[in-house]
């Protein structure tokens, strides 16, 4: 086996410390693991490809740059990546300059994310939950998400009742954490 | 839902990053005294990485990868250390471990930097969060170095030059402060690691990292380190450079048991 395959089975925060320590090696596994996850986020809000890809390289880059941004208490890293992902994109997509740092991000994720088949299974039964829930819901979420719209530009889209709009975005988001959970 | 219910459309709202003016405001002041809510903050965040991990797209091109190891190599990082961090260790351990005075020195004025940066926690309560995050660092630095329980650990090796390194560990908080010196130039493809072996169970990796010029080498508050673990003894091993980093396979270097 060579040290490539060794890397590439290497858990998440040993690869994180080794980028601490400067290596560069761990940083291209860290990208060949979550690259798809955070480009596939970004592509979906910019809906171009070279803004996605540059959204791709920022998030990598402030990785290395700041890895002290992440440990196991900030939850899964692929998660935390495509979190940073989104929001990145989202900034991107607004004009605007990024609203948060990297350290600010906190996710706690129930479901176990450690394997492959684990977080495709997770993606099934989300897309899963997507397609079950009511379509006012998932509009809702999808333009608070996707979009980055605010309750009340949405509201004035939808020409719906400004609470109705937040109570449908913060229940679109439990009903995809019960999804998960199951 | 752990926080609190009046505030968990806008939580739900905070999470996505679409909250503005007074209500984010309100919340923001809430959280800062709500764990519970807090906590739910870091639940929606966790629903809002599952839906982008549920997000299907194509993998990025070729040119990315290459893209970004490129930026990465013209931006060449001294391993291991923290910037900042380092230079305030670099002349304790050019002292030598006999000047007993000089970490009298360091904790005397690490002390009062604690009273400082506890005022500063408290009268600049309007502060941004990375600078709130910074300061909590140091603080568990500060913490790591000064309290009571914490564990001094002093790492020897039998054969010369003598390679010695001395933790500081601090189990609930997990921080760790690791400053080694006389270490041996490295190998080529060749890292040291830092292992906590705890009373029952696989050693821990603590930190990779790599001397300066001068055999000298400081590993903070390593990512990854679970809070609350009893150590039994720390250790140094040298290890293969491309890993695996997960459990020591390669020579050890120096140990002390805490």
């Amino acid at each position: 086996m060579s040290s490539t395959d060794l890397k590439a089975t290497s858990p998440d925060t040993a690869l994180i410390s080794a980028i601490r320590a400067g290596d560069q090696t761990a940083m291209a596994v860290l990208y060949d693991r979550y690259s798809s996850v955070v480009y596939s986020v970004a592509l979906r809000v910019l809906g171009e490809t070279s803004a996605a890809e540059d959204v791709l390289q920022d998030v990598f880059l402030q990785l290395w740059r700041n890895p002290g941004a992440f440990d196991a208490s900030r939850g899964h890293l692929g998660a935390w990546l495509a979190v940073i992902s989104r929001n990145r994109a989202i900034d991107a997509l607004r004009k605007r300059k990024p609203e948060s740092d990297i350290e600010d991000v906190v996710l706690s994720v129930a479901p176990d994310l450690v394997s492959e088949a684990d977080r495709s299974r997770v993606a099934a039964k989300v897309r899963a939950a997507l397609v079950m829930m009511p379509a006012p819901q998932r509009t809702a979420l999808e333009m608070a998400y996707y979009e980055g719209l605010t309750h009340t530009e949405i509201a004035a889209k939808t020409g719906e009742p400004l609470g109705t709009i937040k109570t449908r975005i913060r229940a679109g988001l439990i009903a995809l954490r019960k999804a998960f959970q199951e | 839902m752990s926080g609190h219910e009046q505030f968990a459309e806008d939580l739900a709202l905070h999470a996505l990053g679409t909250l503005q003016g007074d209500e984010r405001a309100r919340l923001e002041a809430h959280l800062e005294s709500c764990a519970g809510c807090r906590e739910e903050l870091s639940a929606l965040r966790g629903d809002m990485a599952a839906l982008a991990m549920s997000t299907a797209g194509p993998k990025p091109p070729q040119r990315s990868r290459q893209r970004l190891l490129d930026a990465i190599a013209n931006e060449p990082r001294l391993p291991a250390a923290v910037p900042g961090r380092r230079s305030r260790f670099n002349w304790w351990a050019a002292l030598g471990w006999a000047a007993a005075v000089a970490m009298l020195v360091v904790v005397i004025q690490l002390r009062r930097e604690n009273y400082f940066l506890r005022e500063s926690v408290v009268n600049l309560g309007a502060l941004t969060t990375p600078q709130t995050l910074e300061l909590a660092n140091a603080q568990r630095v500060v913490d790591t170095l000064t309290a009571p329980e914490t564990q001094t650990v002093t790492l020897a090796a039998s054969k010369n030059p003598e390679p010695q390194g001395k933790a500081f560990y601090l189990k609930n908080r997990s921080g760790l402060v690791f400053v080694a010196n006389h270490l041996a130039p490295l190998p080529p493809d060749k890292i040291y690691e830092l292992w906590l072996i705890p009373s029952s169970g696989a050693p821990i990796p603590a930190g990779l990292f790599k001397p300066d010029a001068k055999g000298n080498a400081t590993v903070v508050n390593p990512p990854g380190l679970p809070a609350g673990v009893e150590a039994k003894t720390f250790a140094v091993t040298l290890e293969s450079a491309s890993g695996p980093h997960d459990a020591p396979r390669g020579t050890g270097v120096m140990q002390g048991a805490a």
